[in-house]
């Protein structure tokens, strides 16, 4: 079996030297948006950035979500989650509604708004380094070892560690780990995530679960709308076919007694 | 009269500006992308173009089913002079909300590929499909009216035969349509405003587009009333506008205990435009029409009739620009109001629409009066006969 690939991101680690925004800005040849890469933002040029929160900095990417509400959202099925692990898209299929920036609740995928042909654009976590047994970009930059690639299990298993045999430095939770149903990135940190800029608050539960929990209705409708609809049809067509008889026959009868 | 050459004179000016300043914004589009045309951005993806071109435009064309629903499978026959301006609408509602979507799509040129890229746990993919064939639906309810104004009656006859049908199926689309746009929104609940949020979004999308859908027919009878100078039937009106009433009951008191059981209450008392902008649409929508419907002799009554299909018709516009943009707008702290680029498409196309109802009530049978005024009794029996689809 294939194993997952995910990412681990510690904070404590963390100094902010912006290694990992530059080696994803060469790995997808993505041209120069800001001089200071603290102050840059997810965009279509961007697919990570380093945020400073105090003495504190914080990474932002695509989770890569163990269930993703874009890949859910799609209606022509552009957005994959692929067994390593990557979230990835397919421009040849999308109609460009931006359902799945509407839809994601990390608020991650980004538009060319200018281009005529836009796309919609966010990290893929090197889907082709990892297909041929490279880590990502970012990880193999990280010179602190605030980025960890690995296997997912082996991640989780780590970040509890971290947790366990350091409760005063951590916070003692893993973003990402039940968050939205869980992601393939997973990021630990000395403070609550809320403060790092994190979406805190997220249901447990996968978010397509509360679209198929009305979509999963719709065969039940479709059948039982279908059959009242039938029956009220004959029904009252039959009641209007007596209602006409019964005219019919009191009409014969006055003539009658004519 | 001359008061009226006058006034016909300035909305056909007002018209032309629309269509000319609409058909510039389209260029802009067009060329320069949605970046340079419209105020949507990575944190507001969504405008005015689904928000209103989208969600409005299908659910005021939910009048098309609603009267279907009563004349063909409740074989209420006196109801059928409403069926053909309901269906009428409802088509050019659909066509339009289907034009606007072009505009808003990134990669309009790819549209089609929904017809082969499935993807069955998405709801846009259902909305699609739905539109997809509801739009055809209409199409074929719709057709007979064409065919019986160039009088085939052999493929009239033939149109008969599947009516029946094909009015169920549009029936069960619609339900599943006019729900599923409120479905698109179950996916974000940390995104949405709590007091527009709910799981029963699909069922109050549902239940307001009914409502909304007959008091359409009703603005509709009164408008083109008073356009055509035709009687109106007001005993069918005040009809529909009880069943409207209904339908508005049902969905606010699902609504309210939708609110106790969720423990929402306590944002009604949050003091900010948010919260005053829900309370003007359950004013709008609910509060004032259900005073009004709720007694008969205001019922009865042509002006309170037309007043209140009006408030409905806006209380239904308003809560589908507060989900769609208000309650987004809130929580993600991003303000977004429309660009002028969005605005006149819009206008544009609302404009078309009311330029191609006009066109086609006045080249085809839609109002069956005219139908009776020109032609004699015995060729309106030998048309009227086959004529159950739509009449």
């Amino acid at each position: 079996m294939i194993k997952q690939k995910g990412m681990l991101y510690d904070v404590t680690m963390c100094v902010g030297c912006g290694a990992c925004y530059n080696a994803c800005k060469e790995q997808n040849k993505l041209p120069t948006t800001n001089k200071d890469y603290l102050k840059d933002h997810l965009s279509d040029k961007t697919f990570t950035v380093l945020e400073q929160y105090g003495e504190l900095y914080s990474r932002k990417n695509c989770m890569h979500c163990k269930e993703p509400a874009c890949v859910s959202v799609c209606p022509v099925g552009a957005f994959k989650k692929t067994e390593l692990g990557p979230v990835i898209y397919d421009v040849d299929k999308c109609i460009g509604c931006r359902y799945c920036m509407q839809a994601c609740p990390h608020k991650v995928p980004r538009y060319e708004w200018s281009s005529l042909n836009p796309r919609v654009r966010k990290c893929v976590l090197c889907y082709d380094r990892l297909k041929k047994g490279l880590p990502t970009a970012c990880s193999e930059a990280c010179p602190s070892g605030a980025t960890m690639f690995g296997d997912l299990d082996d991640l989780v298993v780590e970040a509890k560690k971290r947790l366990k045999e350091n409760p005063s430095t951590y916070y003692q939770s893993i973003y990402g780990l039940k968050d939205a149903g869980g992601s393939n990135i997973l990021v630990i940190s000395p403070v609550p995530f809320e403060q790092l800029g994190f979406t805190s608050h997220l249901p447990g539960e996968p978010l397509p679960k509360l679209t198929a929990n009305a979509m999963e209705k719709i065969p039940g409708v479709v059948s039982v709308g279908a059959l009242c609809l039938g029956g009220l049809y004959w029904l009252t067509k039959r009641k209007n076919e007596i209602a006409k008889e019964e005219r019919l026959q009191k009409k014969e009868s006055i003539n009658h007694e004519k | 009269m001359k008061n009226s050459i006058l006034k016909f004179t300035f909305w056909k000016v007002v018209a032309v500006i629309i269509i000319v300043a609409g058909l510039y914004s389209a260029f802009i589009r067009f060329t320069q992308g949605l970046g340079a045309s419209t105020n949507l951005s990575d944190a507001f993806p969504w405008g005015l173009w689904i928000g209103f071109d989208m969600l409005c435009g299908v659910g005021l064309a939910a009048g098309g089913f609603a009267i279907c629903a009563v004349t063909h499978i409740f074989n209420i026959e006196k109801f059928k002079p409403l069926a053909r301006p309901a269906i009428l609408t409802a088509f050019l509602g659909y066509i339009l909300a289907v034009c606007g979507l072009m505009f808003d799509l990134g990669r309009p040129w790819a549209i089609w590929h929904a017809i082969i890229m499935w993807n069955t746990h998405s709801v846009m993919f259902e909305v699609a499909w739905c539109v997809m064939l509801y739009s055809t639906v209409l199409f074929l309810e719709f057709f007979p009216i064409v065919l019986e104004r160039f009088r085939l009656f052999r493929i009239l006859k033939i149109m008969k035969r599947v009516a029946i049908p094909v009015m169920m199926l549009g029936i069960l689309l619609s339900t599943l349509h006019q729900s599923s746009l409120g479905s698109l929104y179950l996916i974000m609940p940390e995104k949405m405003h709590p007091l527009w949020y709910s799981p029963l979004l699909p069922v109050f999308f549902y239940l307001s587009a009914i409502s909304t859908g007959f008091a359409m027919v009703i603005f509709e009878a009164f408008l083109s009333a008073r356009a055509f100078n035709h009687g109106l039937k007001l005993n069918l009106l005040s009809t529909c506008s009880f069943i409207s009433f209904i339908f508005i009951i049902i969905n606010f008191t699902l609504k309210i205990v939708y609110f106790i059981m969720s423990g929402k209450l306590q944002y009604l008392l949050v003091l900010s435009p948010v919260t005053y902008l829900f309370y003007l649409e359950i004013l709008l929508g609910t509060i004032v029409p259900v005073f009004f419907l709720s007694s008969r002799k205001f019922r009865e009554d042509r002006k309170y009739l037309y007043l209140s299909s009006i408030f409905i018709i806006s209380g239904f516009l308003l809560n589908r620009i507060n989900v769609s943009i208000t309650s987004l707008a809130a929580m993600s702290k991003v303000s977004y109001f429309p660009s002028i680029t969005e605005i006149s498409v819009t206008l544009m196309l609302v404009v078309i629409g009311m330029w191609a109802f006009k066109l086609i009530i006045e080249n085809f049978p839609v109002f069956s009066e005219e139908l009776e005024n020109e032609k004699p009794l015995s060729v309106i029996e030998s048309i009227s006969k086959p004529l159950t689809l739509s009449e």
